[in-house]
């Protein structure tokens, strides 16, 4: 941690958004996690990507549980409403508020403890729900805040800073959403922004649950030579398939030279997310291709990064469940509690 | 781009931008450190190692630094660090403990100055030391040259003059006053001096020749009036008053003429207020003392009724800028009433003591001067100060003194003058802990401290009552935490360098960007925040082991927070103390580079 506060004063040339807001106005508090932790860098990609996307932060709700990357969203968006839960139980809390209220923006910020070893059971139900909201899973293999003992998404055979090497096989998060239906999957680096930007953005306009595992080393415990998820293992073995570029509604969309090598996804409300391809073959809209594809990458070792995959035609829980399409508060009074008669005449349908 | 060499202390010296700035390389962030310290004495003499006159230069310098401040980009108002200067001298100790002293044993070379100016002052305190016989041959009965006859003593009391001059004077300066020298050939030839420096100023105010100059009295030349009042020859003035001319010099003598009883006095600029040669405080200084300042008039004549002065005719112009350039068109001619002008329009050099035989070159009527050296074609005789360029200012003369000296000393024992000493720099860590730094970190956003003044009525009816009361401590604690601290630079190690963007997500100011290498002009183009101020440098490190990107610093508003440093987690940015090494005669190169 720092003991000054981040100074007022800003560069001359600072930018304001639409909505007239400059970068600095998307921060939070100083962070207190060790320097060059992954997690502060995600905060970065985040304050960039809701800046450039307009967003009011007084319209998000920031959800977490516990654990390193729980901490985070108190380090951007401190305007914007928020919730800490128990550990591992922020799906359910998120699927709560999203269901009284769909028109905030949602953001969820968990670990790799979080959501792999104490939340799992959570984090699958609020992928089969498909909720409407970004999910960030801070991936860095190990518990920090207990000092760095092997999490569920440690690679077998993985060391720990002490040198023992992790017996058991690692949970993937991308590869477990993609089996359980997520309509939205994709990785990143923590220490690569000109990547995890677009994808924030892409995740944050995804109507449905938007999954991005990023991977985002932890300096203390996790940065050694026999760490897979180390600053410099992460960049040997990144291989990027696609590179997303996020095209919001109110651009004009014009199509590059190169349209057909070039496909689109075009998102409910226009937006589009544009893919550049690195990868020749590989299609974001493939569900079993991109599930097999990530299955061959591991296990030679790397670390498939971009957008894995997208369902352009997602439908969220609200969709599924023929909801009201606005949030509750704003539903009469009379409408939400319509009355002990109207009950009754409800429950003679099921006699 | 190349990556950055840090091993030339010109890099670091020029994030320094006072320091930079400052003729004499005072070493202001330091200096201002000791203040917020309490530590005024030390200050004191660290300012005095630089430019040897705090006190005065503290109410008179011409301050380059403030517009180089860095604070200035940041805020818009950049440190006081004139009159941050006077705060130490203010609220000083004693100082005579620590003054240099001659020593007992001389080393038998005798060396003569001309005039008792800054220049040659400077020039003494750095020989006395040393070893040499000096011998100031000044004019007047009393030291300081143009800071005494030129400067009113409501700007700089004569007590703070006697002092600083004193310090010098006193350490066994064999001073001759009341001997103009009456030529430079008889001292050469009888004076028995190995070496002679000529720290004489630019003595002679330039003359106004326009119809009816000679036919009156009360038609004075601007620095030779403000002599005859320092001298109490004059002391009262006629009711209206116009000085012709808008430098310092000008803001000097319509202050005074205020002072000696004036109810009306103007001043006059030929162009419009912006390229006025005042320093803007000047002018408002002036301004705040009723007295009006007007643009765009040209003299054309004196006028005269019944053979009295009675005002003056000028040219109106209506100015219009295009393309950068003044265009000044006529407009009409107008009168404005004087009983008394002062022609406060430049001053010039005037050798008229200095024979053209005597192996000195001079070319345009000025001795032709060596830039680097000071010395003049005939070796063993040395320009500083105004005599050497013309006018310039104090901060000048003192950093002209100071090389001077070097080549006097060079001069003397045998060594080419050209053979000078090199500049070095000491960098040291300030990290004195995971979160502490042996300097304040913090940014504050406290405004400028404004200086007090003593209340308007009560100034005009004395010429010796100082205007400025200086800062209190207050205002002081205040201002001294405006100070960037831009000597405590970012360090960087590429090796160390892990890339995890920690520093560049921290600083507020989007200083950092790790890129792709490439030509500047492009690379300031994309970096967090676009590198416009081409003045300001940027800082390439060598390509990082990772990803083969380069770490870029631009140096423009660096806040010196230290916050890149501290979010390092492998100690790739510290936050390292410079301290330049700037030689003066008889110092040894520095043991780093």
């Amino acid at each position: 941690m720092t003991y000054i506060a981040k100074p007022k004063v800003h560069h001359p040339s600072l930018q304001k958004n639409a909505i007239g807001l400059t970068r600095r106005d998307y921060e939070g508090a100083m962070s207190t996690l060790c320097a060059g932790c992954g997690h502060d860098s995600v905060t970065g990609a985040l304050i960039h990507a809701f800046w450039e996307l307009d967003l009011e932060p007084h319209r998000v709700a920031k959800l977490s549980g516990i654990g390193c990357s729980s901490k985070t969203p108190t380090y951007f968006l401190k305007n914007a409403h928020g919730f800490n839960s128990v550990h591992g139980r922020m799906p359910s809390i998120a699927t709560g508020a999203n269901a009284a209220n769909q028109d905030l923006t949602y953001i969820g910020i968990s670990g790799d403890g979080d959501s792999l070893s104490i939340g799992l059971g959570q984090l699958c139900h609020i992928i089969r729900r498909n909720v409407n909201m970004l999910y960030v899973l801070e991936n860095n293999g190990v518990y920090g805040l207990t000092k760095g003992q092997f999490s569920a998404s440690a690679d077998r055979g993985s060391l720990a800073k002490r040198g023992e090497a992790n017996p058991f096989e690692a949970i993937d998060g991308a590869m477990l959403a993609l089996t359980l239906g997520a309509t939205f999957v994709a990785r990143s680096f923590s220490g690569d922004k000109e990547q995890l930007v677009p994808i924030l953005k892409a995740g944050l306009k995804h109507k449905g649950f938007a999954f991005v595992d990023v991977i985002s080393p932890c300096v203390t415990f996790n940065d050694h030579d026999g760490s897979t998820k180390s600053y410099a293992h992460t960049r040997e073995h990144l291989h990027e398939v696609d590179d997303v570029d996020f095209v919001p509604l109110r651009k004009e969309i014009s199509l590059p030279a190169d349209a057909g090598s070039t496909p689109e996804v075009r998102l409910h409300d226009g937006s589009v997310i544009r893919f550049r391809r690195i990868d020749g073959n590989y299609d974001p809209t493939d569900k079993d291709r991109a599930y097999s594809y990530l299955r061959e990458r591991a296990k030679s070792g790397e670390v498939v990064t971009g957008l894995l995959y997208v369902s352009p035609d997602s439908l969220d829980l609200h969709d599924n469940n023929k909801t009201v399409k606005k949030p509750l508060t704003e539903v009469p009074y009379e409408e939400l509690v319509p009355g002990a008669a109207t009950l009754a005449k409800l429950q003679k349908r099921y006699r | 781009m190349q990556p950055t060499d840090v091993s030339d202390p010109r890099y670091f010296h020029k994030v320094v931008d006072c320091q930079w700035a400052c003729p004499a390389h005072t070493n202001i962030p330091e200096y201002i450190r000791l203040i917020a310290q309490g530590r005024f004495t030390e200050s004191y003499m660290l300012n005095r190692k630089s430019n040897v006159f705090p006190g005065i230069l503290g109410r008179t310098c011409d301050r380059p630094c403030e517009p180089a401040c860095r604070r200035g980009r940041v805020d818009g108002k950049p440190v006081a660090i004139c009159r941050l200067k006077r705060v130490a001298a203010d609220y000083r100790d004693d100082v005579t403990p620590y003054l240099p002293t001659a020593p007992t044993q001389k080393n038998g070379k005798r060396v003569a100055l001309i005039g008792a100016g800054p220049a040659s002052l400077t020039v003494a305190n750095d020989l006395v030391p040393l070893g040499y016989h000096v011998t100031i041959f000044e004019k007047l009965d009393r030291p300081g040259g143009l800071m005494r006859t030129n400067i009113p003593s409501f700007r700089l009391p004569a007590k703070v003059l006697d002092e600083e001059c004193g310090y010098i004077i006193n350490m066994g300066v064999d001073i001759r006053y009341s001997t103009p020298v009456a030529s430079l050939k008889k001292l050469l030839d009888d004076g028995g001096f190995d070496a002679v420096f000529v720290g004489s100023g630019a003595p002679r105010g330039k003359n106004l020749d326009v119809p009816g100059r000679y036919d009156s009295d009360k038609i004075f030349i601007g620095i030779d009036w403000l002599e005859s009042i320092h001298f109490g020859h004059t002391t009262k003035v006629e009711p209206t008053v116009l000085i012709i001319g808008v430098g310092n010099t000008a803001m000097d003598c319509c202050r005074s003429a205020k002072r000696l009883g004036a109810t009306s006095v103007k001043v006059i600029g030929r162009k419009p207020r912006k390229y006025f040669k005042a320093s803007p405080w000047e002018l408002e200084d002036a301004e705040e003392e009723k007295v009006d300042i007007l643009e765009d008039l040209s003299p054309v004549r004196f006028v005269y009724e019944d053979g009295k002065l009675s005002g003056m005719e000028f040219e109106r112009f209506k100015s219009v800028e295009k393309d950068g350039k003044l265009r000044q068109e006529k407009i009409d001619n107008i009168i404005l009433p004087a009983d008394v002008v002062v022609l406060a329009i430049g001053q010039e050099n005037a050798f008229p003591w200095i024979e053209r035989d005597i192996g000195l070159e001079f070319k345009d009527n000025m001795p032709v001067v060596d830039k680097a050296t000071f010395m003049s074609t005939r070796p063993g005789v040395f320009f500083g100060g105004d005599a050497a360029w013309g006018p310039e200012n104090i901060i000048w003369a003192v950093e002209h003194g100071h090389q001077a000296a070097i080549s006097i000393h060079n001069h003397c024992q045998g060594v080419a003058v050209t053979d000078r000493p090199k500049q070095g720099q000491n960098l040291s860590s300030t990290k004195m802990g995971l979160h502490e730094w042996s300097y304040s970190n913090d940014y504050s956003g406290a405004a400028r401290a404004k200086m007090e003044h003593v209340d308007l009525t009560k100034r005009l009816t004395s010429l010796t009552m100082e205007v400025e009361l200086g800062f209190s401590i207050e205002q002081t604690k205040a201002e001294v935490e405006r100070c960037l601290n831009c000597d405590i630079q970012t360090g960087f190690v590429t090796k160390a360098c892990i890339e995890c963007d920690a520093c560049i997500d921290v600083c507020p100011m989007d200083c950092l960007t790790i890129t792709k290498n490439g030509e500047e002009p492009e690379l300031r183009t994309r970096l967090l925040a676009p590198a416009k101020n081409q003045k300001q440098e940027l800082f390439l490190s060598f390509d990082l082991k990772q990803t083969g990107r380069v770490m870029v610093k631009d140096e423009d508003v660096c806040l010196h927070c230290g916050l890149c440093a501290e979010r390092c987690p492998t100690h790739a940015w510290d936050m390292v103390k410079f301290e330049l090494f700037h030689p003066h005669a008889g110092e040894k190169q520095s043991c780093s580079k």
